[in-house]
């Protein structure tokens, strides 16, 4: 029915339409009436539609016009940003409509951010990824400022934007080195071409390669290029942050590993030492710093820099275990922190964000359905068994050991255990403090809470049965490295 | 067999309702001697003469990494899920009318925390085994935190830490086996039993023993980690204590005995005397801390320090005297340490104080209360004829079979402890009843009865009977300490094989 050459960017496409759907239908809305959600629900067909298709593509290896490339590897990343979309919408349909954020916009921003994800993440092409990168960028950047008449939020935009874009500038210089040094963009061809050389012939390998490094390590908010971070998060809207926090992390993490564990492979020993640094680096600071926050969003700002430095240690590891930790980890973490910023955002109210710690104190009393949830995300954050996130913990960690990383598993777990204590400081709040205040009643929707039970059932699921996501990890990884 | 345990559980979980306490109290209390009964029926079901694992249970769960829902009991563990068995109803029941907030949440954490401790003693593959280890940090963390004392968010967050921070490094040696297990066979292999097999070199053995032991360590708690001890259990509501004394700390010296001995036996040898000395150093400064205290249960805390110093020294001997004398003080502990944990509490929630100068005289007031704490008393200083006795004295018999100067020290922490136990029961219970509220405490209450009892009863039991309890551990104890001994000796001929090694590259090098 469709030509073959198409079949890698259903998924991308699926996701596209619907966000012109979105588009439109914002358009010729009858602004009087105030339910949004059926503009989300187009968003979530879509989404459905792009999961539908990236399974029916799995194991195909199709790809389309030689630069996107649906191997399984990228599918699996595609099926995690189609559960974190479905997720982000089911929580934003309540939040919307709370702090009078426009709905059409608001999902085909969020749509169009998750189609670049997509594309990002099965690209095969340097350019094509730099695209997705800027399709992925743009449509967050206006999210992050979307509640305009909020300072903080137009101050988060616009420092995540420069940053941003100075990133972008860094990421594209190193495109046009690895161009004028290999005469191609496609990762296929660089590889081979440097597989060819050797760094005393061509020491303009290791600007390339640092310069990409430069780039996604931006992206990725890896320490020390972590600074915009905990501003932007703190300042976008919550659900938003959670949205950040885990599909462009998930999006350029597999950008990230497609172009070092495959076309600059050759040159692991180069740079495997200078990601060892930073993986640790990025694990203690997010850790150590995340202690001393007060605000929730700013808290889970750097737990998010500490996830980054696990993945990374996962890259640095580059076997096989660590390959398919990597992916397995971005889908355990993808869930749990959207979860968790899912009911930050469902505890604030329009003026005011109630996203400081002492917010949470009672929270057991007055909302203990709301708290629970919470509790598990957080464990599933430290990496508290029986929950996702220590199965993905374990898994990154026995990539290191495996492949001889002693001291970075070392530190990783040390890290992990300094975490946990701000993670059970949230949980003390919650449920050994009383609060002062009169907690506002807060109704949670039907919707909402779907999205919640969902989040916390795959948070189990994972931690208990891991054992087909883990799988379907390691077949992923199967056809690409 | 077991993950019907489990199971009893969640139904339990979806059945609570919130606002008929009373129900959810007995729901729980039947759950758990429910429980109970299976551990017995499973005691009935074992072969005491066999030291191989038994009713083993295997379920491939995660079979990319070799990783099974593998459990079984040999002599030791059962023995430990019995008296886990045993403790929890009386937990239930320590907590019948002090708990009278979120009494359902109460119950769900204390029935999470049985299902997870049985699931420690019973996994036979190291990663079923990490898992049941952290997960049960989450309900003791909320009971305490939640149910404790004024003091009791510190408490639960140094007591989540502290374990946390051990048992990560432990996570890592277990990586590292079922690496090495990759690397010698081409699968990978959390089973203990397969590990077991495993020859390591000795300077990963080395580090990896630390890994272990220094987890189990923190666990114990030994010497220089027992800091969160006290906290803890001072903190911790009635309940907490009495499970936290009886069975978690046991978890620490099981995890010696099972895991970082029999798999690191070479390292192990090597380090034995070191620990001893922490251990003894452990009896000795648990005893003297305890007789200053002024509060009750840090009292009972800290002598929980100094007894099991006695448990880890008999590991330590690695004869089996020593081993049996450690398996068999751990139960006799585990009961009268909870018992006294029982009996401070209901003090406790009588006065609302645990300070020794605020009472005085009581055995005029609560008779009954008075003898039953006599008899858990003595039992913890080890009279003869009570269960510490037995333990303590195979202790002594296996560790002076291995060096006399270690029983020398540990015969000096059974004096103290007869002068620390004796002077609070004196303090408290003789003499004129010095302050005026103290007249009209009440006497045993029923519920209190249905506790005091079976620990009063099996505290005899285990001193007149120690067979019983001997008899299907010492298949076990032995295959550990043979496993032992013949490292031992391999060691020395190892010796003999090194020096000739480097006396052939030495000549290589002429």
């Amino acid at each position: 029915m469709i030509s073959p050459q198409l079949h890698a960017i259903v998924p991308m496409l699926s996701v596209t339409l619907a966000a012109l759907a979105c588009m439109t239908w914002e358009a010729f809305r009858d602004k009087s009436e105030p339910d949004q959600m059926p503009v989300g629900a187009l968003g979530i067909v879509g989404l459905i539609g792009a999961g539908i298709s990236a399974a029916f593509l799995w194991n195909g290896n199709a790809a389309s016009f030689g630069v996107v490339s649906g191997d399984n590897f990228g599918l699996f990343v595609t099926l995690v940003l189609v559960v974190v979309g479905i997720l982000t919408i089911m929580f934003s349909s309540q939040v919307i409509t709370r702090d009078g954020i426009p709905a059409g916009e608001y999902y085909t921003l969020i749509l169009f951010a998750i189609a670049g994800m997509i594309m990002m993440a099965t690209a095969n092409d340097l350019l094509v990824i730099f695209i997705a990168l800027e399709v992925l960028s743009l449509a967050v950047y206006v999210l992050t400022g979307i509640r305009r008449e909020d300072p903080r939020a137009i101050e988060a935009a616009f420092k995540y934007f420069l940053l941003g874009a100075f990133s972008s500038a860094f990421f594209l210089y190193g495109i046009a080195f690895t161009f004028g040094l290999s005469g191609s963009t496609h990762l296929d061809r660089v590889g081979s071409y440097l597989a060819a050389q050797s760094l005393s012939d061509n020491p303009l390998i290791l600007v390339a390669l640092g310069l990409l490094l430069v780039g996604f390590a931006f992206k990725i908010s890896a320490v020390p290029f972590h600074m915009w971070t905990p501003d932007a998060y703190e300042g976008a809207p919550a659900i938003v942050t959670g949205f950040m926090s885990t599909g462009v992390k998930a999006a350029a993490f597999a950008a990230f590993a497609r172009v070092f564990l495959s076309s600059f492979e050759p040159f692991s020993a180069d740079w495997a030492p200078i990601v060892w640094v930073i993986a640790a680096a990025t694990m203690i600071l997010g850790t150590v710093v995340g202690v001393a926050q007060s605000n929730l969003k700013r808290m889970l700002a750097y737990s998010s820099i500490a996830h980054g430095g696990y993945l990374l240690v996962g890259l640095v590891a580059a076997n096989e275990v660590g390959k398919a930790a990597i992916l397995f980890y971005l889908a355990a973490y993808a869930i749990t922190n959207l979860a968790a910023f899912g009911v930050i955002a469902l505890l604030g109210a329009r003026d005011r964000g109630n996203d400081e710690l002492r917010d949470y104190a009672g929270l057991w009393q007055s909302h203990p359905a709301l708290a629970g949830l919470m509790t598990v995300c957080l464990l599933s954050l430290g990496g508290i068994p029986p929950t996702a996130g220590f199965i993905g913990k374990w898994y990154i960690f026995s990539a290191a050991v495996s492949a001889g990383y002693y001291g970075l598993a070392v530190i990783g777990v040390l890290t992990s255990v300094i975490s946990v204590f701000f993670y059970l400081r949230v949980v003390v709040m919650m449920y050994m403090q009383e609060r002062g205040t009169e907690a506002p009643r807060i109704h949670v929707s039907a919707v909402s809470m779907t999205a919640l039970s969902l989040s916390i059932a795959a948070i189990f699921y994972l931690g208990i049965l891991p054992a087909q996501v883990l799988n379907l990890a390691a077949q992923s990884i199967a056809t690409i490295f | 067999m077991l993950p019907v345990v489990g199971a009893l559980l969640l139904v339990f979980v979806g059945n609570g309702d919130g606002r008929r306490n009373a129900l959810v109290r007995w729901i729980t209390l039947i759950v758990s001697v429910a429980v109970f009964a299976v551990t017995l029926a499973m005691w009935a079901a074992f072969n005491p003469g066999s030291p191989e694992f038994q009713l083993v249970e295997r379920v491939p769960w995660i079979p990319a990494f070799g990783i099974d829902y593998y459990v079984g009991v040999d002599g030791i563990s059962l023995l430990l899920i019995v008296l886990t068995g045993f403790l929890t109803p009386i937990a239930v029941l320590s907590s019948w009318i002090g708990i009278e907030k979120k009494v359902k949440e109460f119950c769900i954490f204390l029935l999470l925390l049985e299902a997870a401790m049985i699931g420690v003693f019973i996994s036979l593959d190291l990663f079923l085994f990490y898992v049941f280890w952290d997960a049960m940090l989450v309900p003791m963390y909320f009971l305490i935190g939640i149910w404790g004392y004024d003091q009791r968010i510190y408490a639960a967050i140094k007591f989540m830490l502290y374990t946390m921070a051990g048992s990560v490094l432990m996570l890592i040696a277990i990586l590292g086996l079922a690496y090495l297990h990759n690397a010698a066979t081409g699968t990978y292999s959390f089973d203990l039993l397969k590990l077991y097999t495993l020859d390591i070199a000795p300077r990963t053995q080395f580090w990896f023993f630390l890994a272990f032991a220094v987890a189990f360590a923190i666990k114990v708690p030994l010497f220089p980690f027992h800091t969160w001890l006290p906290d803890a259990h001072v903190q911790a509501p009635t309940a907490g204590s009495v499970i936290l004394a009886g069975v978690l700390l046991k978890m620490g010296t099981y995890g010696l005995v099972r895991f970082a001995f029999p798999l690191f036996p070479e390292a192990a040898t090597y380090f034995a005397p070191w620990i001893a000395v922490l251990a003894v150093i452990g009896i000795i400064y648990g005893a003297l801390v305890a007789m200053v205290q002024p509060d009750m249960k840090k009292l009972v805390a800290y002598s929980s320090v100094s007894h099991l110093g006695f448990v880890v020294l008999g590991i330590c001997a690695m004869n089996v005297n020593g081993m049996q004398g450690a398996v068999y003080q751990m139960l006799a502990h585990g009961v009268s340490t909870g018992g006294l944990f029982l009996i401070v509490g209901m003090l406790s929630d009588r006065r609302h104080t645990r300070l020794i100068s605020e009472f005085g005289g009581l055995k005029a007031v609560m008779p009954r209360l008075t003898a039953a704490f006599m008899i858990i008393t003595l039992a913890s200083i080890g009279l003869p004829g009570l269960n510490g006795f037995i333990g303590e004295f195979l202790i002594m018999l296996g560790a002076f079979r291995w060096d006399p100067r270690y029983v020398v020290a540990a015969g000096l922490g059974v004096i103290l402890s007869a002068v620390y136990m004796l002077w609070m029961f004196q303090r408290v219970y003789y003499g004129k009843v010095t302050h005026g509220e103290n007249t009209t405490l009440p006497d045993l209450l029923p519920h209190e009865w249905g506790s005091v009892i079976p620990l009063c009863a099996i505290a005899v039991v285990m001193g007149v009977f120690p067979t019983l309890f001997l008899k299907p551990m010492e298949p076990a104890v032995t295959r550990v300490v043979e496993r032992l001994q013949n490292t031992q000796t391999l060691r020395v001929s190892n010796d003999a094989r090194n020096a000739k090694f480097k006396m052939q590259t030495r000549s290589e090098v002429k």
